[in-house]
């Protein structure tokens, strides 16, 4: 009896998070700040007027030398340590980042900003384009890289007063931030954390991403990225999109440590045409509530922008190709972090801008850590990785003078 | 200090060749060392000296170890890492009781060489007496307590004697500027003037070499 019930709930709950609903984005107030001096993108075109939105934890302290800037990743955003107003989940660091957190906010200012291009605030092709249509941008918002996202990152620690970053932290696409960051503004990081990332996007993850990107523009809903004229969002492209990235996020032992071949009843009165066999596996039931909600909270033309910024990521390229020429000098202390099951962003990747950074003199940290979870590690529950990260943090304290942290 | 905090090692209880090699080492020096383990000589060579030092270390629990204590120690090891640092880039390089357990010992010594302007290094002795009486003896491969692991599995796939290494800097052109012999608790042994002697009696050889010139 109590089975039954328990399936019967989970048939609704599957029905709930069915792909095909269109709600669009809710327009949310998110705390940010407009900066009207301008902001030259990499492409060349010149945005007059932009939005950071961001959240910040702990104090400043009087010499504003405690500030850590967390970087999100491709689908994360600024609320890193506390409930996301929209889906109702606490944050996406918050195993990290909080009150006796290795990254301390009761020691440490924390600042993160949802990245230029992203659709939780900060301009971005949801935002309207100037010239007063009142349209929003969207396939129109130019092609954004790394460093314009750093820059913007830049801008708002200028308005925070924020003249030297006691540390950059990040995993994944915030890693690429936090590399761009050493690279661009040296004297401005004393520590740079980049985790489970790479100095370039690999052809096989801009591989990923392109069947991604197709599958939005093969959603009739997403109408040439005009889908605000009926108020539909692709919803479906958008969901398979993040189904075929989520599978990249994991690994082969977490799916079957987590699902194996497990079997579900189908939802019966779901359009899906996998129901066609009556069940399900459990692994495709899952998948499908990863689309379904991640649809919920973000934006598709902000999705092809920001994926399309990571591939575009290629550090060496600067410096002809000579990775160490872009952290010549250093005065930066690095902790490098990756996991053994990590295969989107592997532990040689990592490895890569570790030997670059010893080429170009730079004091290096660099741990791989055994997990099983794949690229997704960096945001579980890791304790090696978490005392490591809390360790560095306090060792560069004792190095920068830092007191009280 | 929280009690978060992990206790750092002191020098009282630093493994004792590691004492031997840091009362070699300049105050404010730059220092590699590679093989370090959890870190105890580069915390202590920060601590007492005021050195940049840093480490590299194969065992991956121990660079956990050491990190999470915040000393810089980066995953590597010997024979594929230093080739990626520059030249001249440290004051000593240290490599301590691990040269007989890396492929390509040579190699090794001549990157330590060219990345620091002087290499510390120790290893166990194969010359000693009691390796000698034991190989000669039961005619089977030695047993003490420096040389503990059956043939099959030891690390240590490079054994050496004192002099080998004295021919080997020789070869080489490396200049000995100083060496001595030592128990395995790392106590000085008083026959650090004659070679012959310390080979017979040296559980391990400390030597300070840097380039000829």
């Amino acid at each position: 009896m109590q089975t039954r019930r328990l399936r019967a709930m989970r048939r609704d709950t599957i029905q709930e998070e069915a792909m095909d609903q269109t709600a669009p984005l809710t327009d949310l107030a998110h705390s940010h700040v407009v900066f009207n001096d301008g902001l030259l993108l990499e492409c060349g075109i010149r945005l007059d007027t932009h939005t950071v939105a961001y959240r910040t934890y702990g104090t400043l302290n009087a010499a504003r030398t405690n500030a850590v800037l967390v970087c999100h990743a491709l689908t994360g955003d600024q609320y890193v340590a506390e409930t996301h107003p929209i889906t109702g989940k606490g944050g996406w660091w918050d195993a990290v980042v909080g009150p006796g957190r290795p990254i301390d906010t009761e020691r440490f200012f924390v600042i993160c900003a949802n990245v230029l291009g992203g659709c939780m605030g900060s301009t971005g092709p949801r935002s309207p384009k100037p010239g007063g249509s009142g349209e929003p941008w969207g396939t129109d918002f130019p092609p954004i890289t790394i460093r314009d996202m750093v820059q913007a990152q830049k801008q708002l620690m200028d308005f925070l007063g924020i003249g030297r970053l006691f540390a950059v932290v990040g995993g994944s696409m915030g890693g690429m931030q936090v590399l761009q960051w050493a690279a661009t503004y040296p004297d401005m990081v004393f520590a740079a954390m980049p985790i489970a990332t790479a100095a370039y996007h690999s052809a096989q993850n801009i591989a990923f991403h392109e069947v991604g990107r197709q599958a939005i523009f093969a959603d009739p809903d997403w109408r040439n990225g005009r889908y605000w004229e009926t108020g539909d969002i692709p919803a479906r492209g958008l969901a398979v999109a993040r189904m075929c990235a989520h599978i990249t996020y994991l690994s082969e032992q977490a799916l079957t440590r987590k699902f194996g071949r497990r079997l579900q009843n189908a939802p019966k009165d779901s359009s899906e045409a996998i129901n066609l066999f009556g069940e399900m596996f459990e692994v495709e039931s899952y998948l499908r509530h990863q689309g379904s909600t991640f649809v919920q909270r973000f934006d598709a033309n902000s999705y092809l922008t920001i994926t399309r910024a990571m591939d575009y990521f290629d550090l060496a390229a600067d410096c002809d190709g000579n990775l160490a020429d872009a952290f010549r000098g250093t005065k930066t202390r690095f902790l490098l972090a990756s996991f053994t099951s990590d295969w989107l962003f592997p532990t040689s990747e990592s490895r890569t801008i570790a030997r670059a950074l010893n080429r170009a003199g730079a004091n290096v940290s660099f741990v791989e850590f055994p997990s099983d979870k794949g690229h997704d590690a960096f945001l579980l529950d890791e304790p090696d990785f978490h005392r490591a990260l809390a360790g560095f943090l306090r060792g560069c304290a004792l190095h920068a003078g830092l007191r009280d942290a | 200090m929280s009690p978060h905090d992990p206790v750092r090692f002191v020098a009282k209880n630093m493994r004792m060749d590691l004492a031997l090699i840091a009362s070699m080492i300049a105050p404010g020096s730059r220092v590699l060392d590679i093989g370090c383990g959890d870190g105890t000589l580069i915390d202590h060579l920060f601590q007492t000296k005021g050195c940049d030092a840093r480490g590299i270390e194969i065992d991956m629990g121990e660079v956990t170890q050491a990190v999470a204590y915040g000393l810089p120690v980066m995953h590597g090891d010997a024979d594929d890492d230093l080739t990626h640092y520059p030249d001249a880039a440290f004051d000593y390089v240290v490599l301590s009781r691990t040269l007989q357990a890396v492929e390509r010992p040579r190699a090794v010594l001549h990157q330590m060489l060219r990345i620091g302007s002087r290499a510390v290094v120790s290893f166990p002795n194969f010359g000693h007496w009691l390796v000698r009486w034991q190989l000669f003896s039961t005619g089977r491969m030695p047993m003490t307590p420096t040389w503990n692991r059956p043939w099959h599995e030891t690390p240590n796939i490079h054994p050496c004697t004192i002099r080998d290494f004295f021919a080997l800097c020789d070869e080489e052109g490396y200049v000995v500027e100083s060496w001595l012999a030592a128990d395995d608790a790392g106590q000085r042994t008083p026959w650090r003037r004659f070679p012959r002697l310390a080979n017979l009696f040296g559980e391990q050889g400390l030597f300070v070499l840097r380039r000829a010139g």
